[in-house]
């Protein structure tokens, strides 16, 4: 579901994301992925799909759904987290995005382990749907990691009335 | 001293006693909770026992931290990366020793219990596993039975209380007269380690 990103491999090997983050030759860096992490698979799955559509037309970021149990049971598998993450990974770190209980302490947890995520992964503390929405399309215009959990922790304070 | 095969004792004795106990974890997890504790414990404790089984670690450390891993992968509810995190930093904390002391693991054991508080963001008093780990951890300098009395009667101790954390916490007031089955689920875990210690 999530499109293919222009992949540099090598390019930026041994310094890191671009200085400055922006303005690679030929706009060609690496994308920041994003995990959502649900009790449900539904949730998981369509808050990925919303947050994609909204980023527009062009090529997206990389958004992948943990949502459920392998079983396809309500809860939180590790396994499915461990796989999203690292399929969203394209080296410039990975944003996970947690709705309660169990998947937020599933994904802290993981890590706390240390080898079960990617290098650059980290759990953004942000409400799930607009924060979800917010680092999707936040990630597609190129920002890195720190400018990606920014623009969804932002999401808490949009006040609705 | 204790070596891996104590340590397999006891994570073998949690899982007879959480498959023993899981309807009544179960059935205290149903006012307060998703009804989901027994359950998810007893699938958590059976993988415990399959894995040790097939890997066969050879220290205390690598028992624990193992275990801690598959309740982790495992369990599905927030019991998983809460005994998980339990298990596992109690075993990094006895790092590679062939044999501990009784001090050791008492020790490491608080360290356990410290990242599980850590991890969940409770306090002793908001009516979690917390309020029979940290009592027992404080009795465990006297002998694993007084450990495992402690975590019983810290469970029992839950009952009057308001649930501040995990799905509990939103009955506010409706929370207050059960015990807590993440506390329950705790003392079974101490009852089991006085039980492998032959207390």
């Amino acid at each position: 579901m999530s499109e293919e990103t222009p992949v540099t491999e090598g390019t930026v090997s041994g310094s890191g994301p671009a200085d400055g983050g922006q303005g690679d030759a030929g706009g060609q860096h690496k994308l920041v992925g994003v995990v959502l992490v649900s009790h449900s698979a539904a949730v998981a799955a369509s808050v990925a799909e919303l947050a994609a559509g909204l980023a527009g037309g062009g090529a997206t970021a990389p958004v992948a759904a943990a949502g459920g149990t392998e079983d396809g049971g309500l809860g939180t598998s590790s396994e499915l987290i461990a796989a999203a993450a690292a399929g969203v990974d394209r080296g410039a770190g990975v944003a996970l995005l947690a709705d309660l209980g169990s998947a937020v302490l599933t994904v802290k947890a993981l890590l706390a382990e240390g080898d079960e995520l990617p290098d650059g992964a980290r759990l953004v503390d942000a409400p799930f749907v607009e924060g979800a929405v917010a680092a999707v399309v936040t990630a597609s215009a190129g920002a890195d990691l720190d400018a990606v959990e920014a623009a969804a922790v932002e999401a808490y304070t949009y006040r609705k009335v | 001293m204790l070596d891996a095969d104590f340590f397999r004792r006891w994570m073998t004795a949690a899982a007879v006693a959480v498959d023993r106990e899981a309807d009544r974890l179960t059935a205290l997890d149903s006012p307060i909770g998703d009804a989901d504790h027994g359950t998810n414990m007893q699938r958590g404790f059976r993988a415990v026992v399959a894995t040790l089984e097939k890997e066969a670690p050879d220290t205390p450390g690598a028992v624990l931290t193992l275990s801690g891993r598959q309740l982790i992968s495992t369990v599905g509810g927030a019991s998983g990366p809460l005994y998980g995190t339990l298990l596992r930093r109690t075993g990094k904390a006895l790092g590679d020793a062939a044999e501990v002391s009784a001090a050791e693991l008492a020790a490491a054991l608080r360290t356990g219990v410290e990242a599980v508080a850590t991890l969940g963001g409770a306090a002793p008093g908001d009516k979690t596993m917390l309020d029979a780990l940290f009592p027992a951890v404080d009795a465990l300098a006297e002998s694993f039975a007084a450990a495992r009395d402690a975590a019983e009667k810290g469970a029992v101790a839950t009952t009057p209380l308001l649930a501040r954390k995990g799905r509990a916490s939103y009955l506010g007031e409706r929370s207050i007269g059960h015990q807590d089955p993440g506390a329950t689920s705790s003392a079974l875990l101490f009852a089991t380690l006085a039980e492998a210690a032959g207390e």
